[in-house]
């Protein structure tokens, strides 16, 4: 008995971090999510991609439950997705999320955005967030903006700002949705290289992109979505190279080849 | 000319705009917390909480002033005897019953202008908030109220300067403002256009001033986005 109840603790210490099992959600008519079956190990990077409207940032948006599911489950590190109230507010400071339009806290400067939840759901003293926010925005290469406010920045350094706000909760499992879509391309590097350098510290990450570059060097998996389903799921190197399906093939082929 | 006016001495004329201040100050305070709570509810999850807010709003913005201020009085003190904690003293019985009148009406007015404000908040803050595990009365006290508050400051002045003006209504129950002086004024002497100039002046006097600070503020306290 003791036995196979420390073999369970070590599975859900190392292994599975998020798994959605036939998820299911509809807007209206349209079913957005097709029976979603997902697993994310700890420390993998997956790289989620497909043509619009294939349900890739729905299906981000479930994971910290800012989108509500039909059926299905989603677990994270063990505990089911909560419905709604304080137990749902816990499991999402656990897990950091990344927006296409930063969604910085404008009324705030950019160190109280990255101090805020330290202070307000961690409940660290003030002298601690503010030690771990500086460091963090060092990090990201933004510490010299600290005391602006989000408008006074770049896009590139705004979304590193976000990235530093998600981070400062010390989150399990990182959820970037589209975060480069919104950007200039002269900043979309600076964004992705600080992405590049979580990956290499062994966060784990679901990272909803159209920056193949990134899906190839970064990513672990990649998984492809189309009208609600997932079509594939590969590493970067076999899914870009030799692709199985048609769906894949036809999308690969409209990206690449500009 | 203006000879008549130290013929009053309870109030003096300084004294009846002194009480119109203290009228205005108190329900301004008094409005801006009851209508803050109100645009909570409004916003709420909470169906039961989301269906009084409603109701409240829609009910005591759509009934004249008069009538809650008369009620306050011949309804709520004289038949269901709330004294205010003044038994005894009548004068400070008006008073606070026409505070308590005017936050009533006045707070409908508020939450609806911090509604509107709630709405100009983008969708993305508050999802932001929730991402990084704030309760929803976090999300609403940290980030979406004060961004709210910002936007509708223009509006809260307009609140303010009506709540300003609609003082002069708690004459209707006896308390000793402005308009009660000017009646009385009017009653007795005959310079009936010099007293309604001088009134007029007095509440421009008041009202002035916080529609210019107000919007000095609105413009410096700004979200930019």
């Amino acid at each position: 008995m003791t036995e196979v109840s420390v073999a369970k603790e070590d599975v859900a210490a190392t292994g599975e971090l998020v798994v959605l099992k036939s998820v299911n959600k509809h807007f209206g008519a349209l079913h957005v999510l097709q029976d979603i079956d997902l697993t994310i190990a700890r420390g993998e990077v997956v790289v989620v991609i497909g043509p619009s409207g294939s349900g890739k940032s729905t299906l981000c948006r479930t994971i910290n439950r800012l989108e509500t599911t039909d059926s299905g489950s989603i677990t994270i590190d063990g505990n089911p997705l909560p419905a709604e109230g304080k137990a749902l507010a816990k499991l999402r400071a656990d897990v950091g999320m990344v927006f296409q339009s930063f969604n910085l806290f404008a009324h705030k400067t950019v160190l109280e955005n990255v101090m805020l939840g330290q202070i307000k759901v961690r409940k660290k003293d003030k002298k601690a967030a503010e030690e771990r926010a500086r460091a963090l925005l060092d990090r990201v290469g933004v510490g010299a903006q600290a005391e602006k406010y989000p408008a006074q920045l770049s896009g590139g350094q705004q979304q590193r700002v976000a990235i530093a706000r998600a981070l400062a909760m010390e989150p399990k499992v990182m959820l970037f949705d589209e975060p480069t879509s919104a950007l200039d391309p002269e900043m979309i590097n600076e964004v992705l290289e600080v992405m590049q350098q979580l990956a290499r510290d062994g966060m784990t990450m679901i990272v909803v992109t159209h920056e193949m570059g990134f899906a190839r060097s970064a990513a672990n998996r990649v998984v492809f979505m189309a009208d609600g389903r997932i079509v594939e799921e590969a590493a970067p190197d076999q899914f870009f190279s030799n692709p199985r399906s048609d769906r894949a093939k036809d999308f690969l082929s409209k990206i690449l080849h500009h | 000319m203006f000879d008549f006016l130290s013929d009053y001495d309870d109030p003096t004329l300084l004294g009846a705009f002194w009480v119109t201040v203290q009228l205005t100050v108190l329900s301004a305070i008094g409005s801006l917390i009851w209508g803050t709570l109100l645009a909570a509810m409004r916003v709420s999850p909470v169906p039961l909480m989301r269906g009084f807010g409603t109701a409240y709003v829609n009910i005591v913005r759509n009934i004249p002033l008069t009538v809650i201020i008369v009620f306050t009085s011949l309804g709520l003190a004289n038949i269901f005897g709330v004294t205010m904690g003044v038994p005894d003293d009548f004068e400070a019985k008006a008073f606070r019953l026409a505070v308590l009148g005017l936050v009533a009406y006045t707070g409908a007015f508020v939450c609806e202008a911090i509604r509107s404000g709630i709405n100009t908040v983008p969708v993305g803050q508050a999802e932001a908030a929730r991402a990084i595990g704030l309760s929803f009365s976090q999300v609403l006290r940290l980030i979406v109220l004060p961004q709210a508050f910002r936007s509708v400051i223009g509006p809260l002045a307009n609140v303010l300067i009506a709540l300003t003006k609609n003082t002069t209504v708690a004459a209707t129950i006896g308390v000793a403002e402005a308009a009660l002086l000017m009646k009385d004024m009017i009653e007795n002497e005959a310079q009936t256009v010099l007293i309604g100039a001088v009134f007029a002046f007095g509440f421009v006097v008041l009202t002035l001033p916080t529609g210019l600070i107000l919007g000095w503020l609105s413009k410096r306290l700004a979200v930019k986005r």
